[in-house]
């Protein structure tokens, strides 16, 4: 076989099911290799498994109050301290986690999927569509994000789901980019030529072709997305666009804030804030890592 | 290539539109609450007749959408920005004197902050790979995981317990009785745990990016150029390496303008200090719509100015996307 | 008056030692053009470098020595180096890349290179520019223009007045013409050819293509896997060449006068050089080949008055 018939089969066998199983056998030997990534997704593990575990790595309930312990710092009973209604904020910090972690990624797949439509509709359709997407695209990052977010959630009324929908509708802009590039250099490869040159449709393509390329680096971006979803949870529910019988790590500041504590009472911000540092970090971490294999072009820090 | 001049109108005319788009916007978005929003205007004190009719006049609240539209528009030209719900004062009046302040906050904290990026960069750059490097890559990737709120709750406890810096505001009251010295004094005391928040908060990207720039360049083919005709260190790191390197940084300096807003919002929720993000926190608590409504405009406009500045200031830096 | 003895260089890289240099000699007279040849890889770019102390952090230089005149460049101190670059060698590198600096004028360029070694005045710079323009046939009206304004075939114009700008004894060129289409390539050439006659340019020509060697040099240097496999004026490479890589070389070179046949190419690939590296470095990929060749280094022998070769075989294989 001449080599150009070679480097043809190989194309072709860049299909669906080839990139999958390429994707997850290299995937794990050189994720493995980076110390960054590990630590990320060790963070990561532990803060679900709090999610999950709560219950059991509690006795109390959240809202049980302690008429006696009001703003009491940290100590066998209450690791975390108490706040002004006496309640215990270990276990406030253990179910707000998961609240936390919902709204973080229910906006961050919001987020991925409008980018991830938007992007290959852009790439693969090029002329008006593409030109109006970019410009759309544009629009969202000139425009101050958290500022958007805010009027979007005032708007919609205070709640967590105006929360997850103002995160989802104005943060997918990062992944639609992201997607848009890569869907670009997917379309100009051979195997989609030979795939067209043999009868194939624009909606065969894409899926089959297109999108199973697209997805290693949707999954890298949206770790990312899912980091900053939850940064901004926090700082949403912490203005006071969250709802208040809802915990979250966010809504506990809110309340350590507007309470007055905060200069008095150390322990307050700090489990809560800490928590949402951690696992913002774990996620920072792990899509990063996850960028260096998917993105060749990424330089490490 | 275009001309200077189409490049400019062209430039201009993109920050029209987008103006144009982001006033379309804030009208809709206020339209789709619930119940008349202007009705919520009226809580509390009742009104009379003749100042119900006027105000329906004055926002068309009798006439159809497109029209309330309309008249939303010219209202915003001739800068009747509404009523605020809890002052009841014009919101242009409102506006106007917490934006110099929040643009005290930013343009301070951004000048140091990208002068410390810059500096901190190019030291990073040099001694790349060592425990410095590591350390302060480490720290950049921590701070810039914490909420910007969470950084000033952090500061503003350590900063008054330890270092008895003011709780909060932006003046205290017996100063306005006191000489313009201590007033200055007075002033700088309250700036200085919301500025090193917004500080710290942007500095980190700044010395990551700056660093990355310049690590790109020494790889350049033109480095090795530079060094073989045997200038001075000087002048290959000036020369060649900053004025390449720096061209990233203007570019992300422009696309944090945005970002930078969200932090002031946050910084001034927590020091109460009394700029646009103070306005919005305390808009969003009474549901003082227009004021929202106010505040959202200008600082979109503020960007996308800014934006503009540094879209016309990247083409003096790099001669490639110059116009002929 | 250059003379390149021994030359050993290695890189560190994570994969181990590469000895991407192992034992060059050769040397360069007064007017002379001297041409390195050999595939991507085999050395010649660090040779190049090693001759003006520019290499990356991560090569070690081990052995050898450099002399220019009475002078060893290997054990030069940096103060001495700075003298000796672009005032007594300069280089030419592929404008055609991003060889030149994007942000600064090339007069600029050329400017900072003169006065990083003489004092002259404004005047006098602007006229040594001039002059240097009008020697490589650009535009003096575009002195001010930026590289990105200039087409492939004039960057390396730019580069070649740059290399000329403080009147070097040697001047390096690092794939002049590589990246340049054919027409431009052969215009290169011609300069090139134009400003050794008029100059007397000594010159070290570095480049992966034998028929730009064919061009314009005197003495070739083959050079595969960070050794020397043959050396000879130009005549005796192209009508004798005794090692079977050079017999190799030439033969791939399409000629428009024998009939059409297949292109002729050399099968696989030059060795991994951090790892273990067979005695004489050809084997493997030689038709000849012979277990003395994987085990004993062929020694350099004479074929004739200033030809050289290194191969057990060199003999039997002539044709």
């Amino acid at each position: 076989m001449t080599s150009d018939m070679i480097e043809m089969q190989s194309e072709t066998e860049d299909s669906a099911r080839h990139v999958y199983l390429k994707v997850l056998s290299g995937f794990w030997s050189s994720y493995r290799r980076n110390p960054m990534g590990i630590i990320g997704v060790g963070i990561l593990v532990f803060f679900i498994a709090a999610a999950l575990l709560a219950p059991y790595a509690t006795s109390y309930d959240p809202t049980q109050v302690f008429i006696s312990d009001i703003l009491q710092p940290p100590s066998w009973n209450h690791p975390f301290g108490t706040n002004e209604a006496g309640q215990d904020l270990y276990s406030q910090v253990l179910y707000g986690s998961r609240a936390s972690l919902i709204v973080g990624f229910t906006a961050a797949l919001i987020a991925a999927t409008l980018g991830t439509l938007l992007g290959i509709t852009a790439g693969y359709f090029g002329g008006l569509v593409r030109e109006l997407l970019l410009r759309l695209t544009d629009f969202f990052i000139v425009i101050p994000t958290l500022v958007l977010m805010i009027v979007l959630a005032s708007v919609l009324g205070p709640s967590l789901s105006s929360v997850i929908l103002s995160i989802g509708l104005v943060g997918w802009t990062g992944t639609a980019r992201v997607v848009m590039s890569q869907t670009l250099s997917v379309k100009e490869r051979a195997f989609v030529e030979s795939s067209r040159s043999a009868g194939a449709g624009d909606f065969y393509i894409l899926r089959s072709h297109i999108l199973p390329n697209v997805m290693p680096v949707v999954f890298a971006q949206t770790v990312l997305v899912v980091a900053n979803s939850i940064l901004y949870e926090a700082v949403l529910t912490f203005l006071g666009l969250g709802n208040p019988n809802q915990i979250t790590w966010g809504q506990i500041l809110q309340f350590a804030f507007v309470s007055g504590a905060i200069t008095t009472s150390w322990w307050y911000a700090l489990s809560p804030g800490l928590s949402i540092m951690l696992v913002v970090l774990g996620f920072f971490l792990t899509g990063y890592s996850l960028d260096e294999i998917f993105n060749p072009r990424v330089r490490k820090i | 290539m275009l001309t200077k001049a189409a490049y400019f109108i062209k430039k201009i005319v993109g920050v029209l539109l987008t103006i144009f788009l982001v006033l379309t916007f804030n009208f809709y978005i206020f339209r789709i609450l619930p119940g008349n929003p202007f009705a919520l205007l009226f809580r509390g004190a009742g009104m009379s007749s003749e100042v119900i009719r006027d105000l329906n006049t004055q926002f068309g609240l009798d006439q159809p959408l497109w029209m309330q539209y309309l008249i939303y528009l010219r209202n915003t030209a001739s800068g009747n920005w509404g009523i605020s719900y809890q002052t009841r004062t014009p919101v242009w009046d409102i506006i106007l004197p917490s934006l110099s302040n929040t643009l005290v906050l930013l343009v301070v904290a951004a000048v140091i902050s990208i002068t410390a990026g810059i500096l901190i960069g190019i030291l990073l750059a040099w001694r790349r790979g060592t425990k410095i490097d590591v350390t302060a890559s480490a720290m950049t990737l921590v701070v810039y995981s914490m909420p910007t709120f969470w950084l000033g709750l952090m500061l503003l406890f350590v900063g008054v317990i330890y270092f008895g810096l003011p709780v909060s505001g932006m003046e205290s009251l017996r100063g306005a009785t006191e000489g313009v010295f201590v007033q200055l004094q007075d002033r700088m005391r309250h700036m200085i745990l919301p500025l090193l928040t917004l500080v710290l908060g942007l500095t980190g990207q700044y010395v990551l990016v700056m660093k990355g720039a310049l690590l790109d360049v020494f790889t350049e083919d033109f480095m090795v150029t530079a060094r073989a005709k045997g200038i001075s260190n000087r002048k290959l790191l000036w020369d060649h390496g900053f004025r390449n390197g720096v061209l990233p940084m203007v570019t992300l300096v422009a696309l944090n303008l945005g970002l930078a807003f969200g932090g002031a919002v946050q910084t001034e929720t927590v020091f109460s200090w009394p700029g646009i993000g103070l306005l919005i926190y305390r808009a969003i608590l009474s549901r003082d719509y227009p004021v929202l409504q106010g505040c959202f405009l200008i600082v979109a406009v503020a960007v996308i100015s800014a934006n503009f500045v540094a879209d016309m200031v990247y083409p003096l830096l790099d001669p490639r996307v110059r116009t002929q | 008056m250059l003379n390149v003895d021994g030359l050993r260089v290695h890189y560190k890289t994570g994969q181990g030692l590469l000895k991407a240099v192992d034992g060059v000699s050769f040397s360069l007279q007064k007017g002379e053009i001297v041409g390195i040849v050999g595939e991507s890889g085999c050395g010649k770019t660090t040779v190049a470098l090693s001759l003006v102390r520019l290499l990356p952090p991560v090569a070690r230089i081990l052995g050898g020595k450099v002399m220019l005149h009475d002078n060893n460049i290997l054990t030069a101190t940096e103060e001495q180096m700075r003298l000796v670059r672009w005032r007594k060698i300069s280089m030419i590198f592929q404008g055609a890349l991003n060889s030149l600096n994007p942000v600064l004028p090339v007069k600029e360029q050329i400017a900072e290179a003169i006065e990083a070694h003489e004092h002259l005045s404004e005047k006098e710079l602007d006229e040594r520019i001039d002059g240097l323009f009008k020697a490589v046939g650009l535009d003096v009206s575009r002195k001010n223009n930026f590289p990105h304004e200039f087409s492939g075939g004039m960057k390396q114009r730019v580069m070649i007045a740059m290399a000329l700008a403080c009147n070097p004894e040697i001047v390096i060129a690092d794939e002049p013409t590589t990246a340049l289409d054919l027409i431009v390539q052969y215009q290169i050439l011609e300069l090139i050819r134009d400003l050794r006659r008029k100059l007397q340019l000594s010159m070290i020509l570095i480049t992966h293509d034998l028929s730009v060697v064919a061009e314009i040099c005197d003495k070739v240097v083959i050079m595969y896997a960070g050794k020397v496999v043959e050396c000879g004026e130009i005549c005796q490479i192209f009508e004798k060449p005794k090692h079977p890589y050079t017999r190799a070389l030439i033969w791939s070179i399409p000629k428009m006068e024998s009939e059409k046949t297949e292109l002729h190419f050399i099968s696989g690939s030059m060795p991994d050089l951090t790892g273990e590296v067979p005695a004489c470095r050809f084997f493997g990929r030689c038709p000849h080949g012979q277990r003395i060749c994987g085990e004993v280094e062929p020694p350099v022998e004479n074929v004739e008055p200033n030809h050289v070769t290194s191969c057990h075989f060199w003999r039997e294989t002539a044709k």
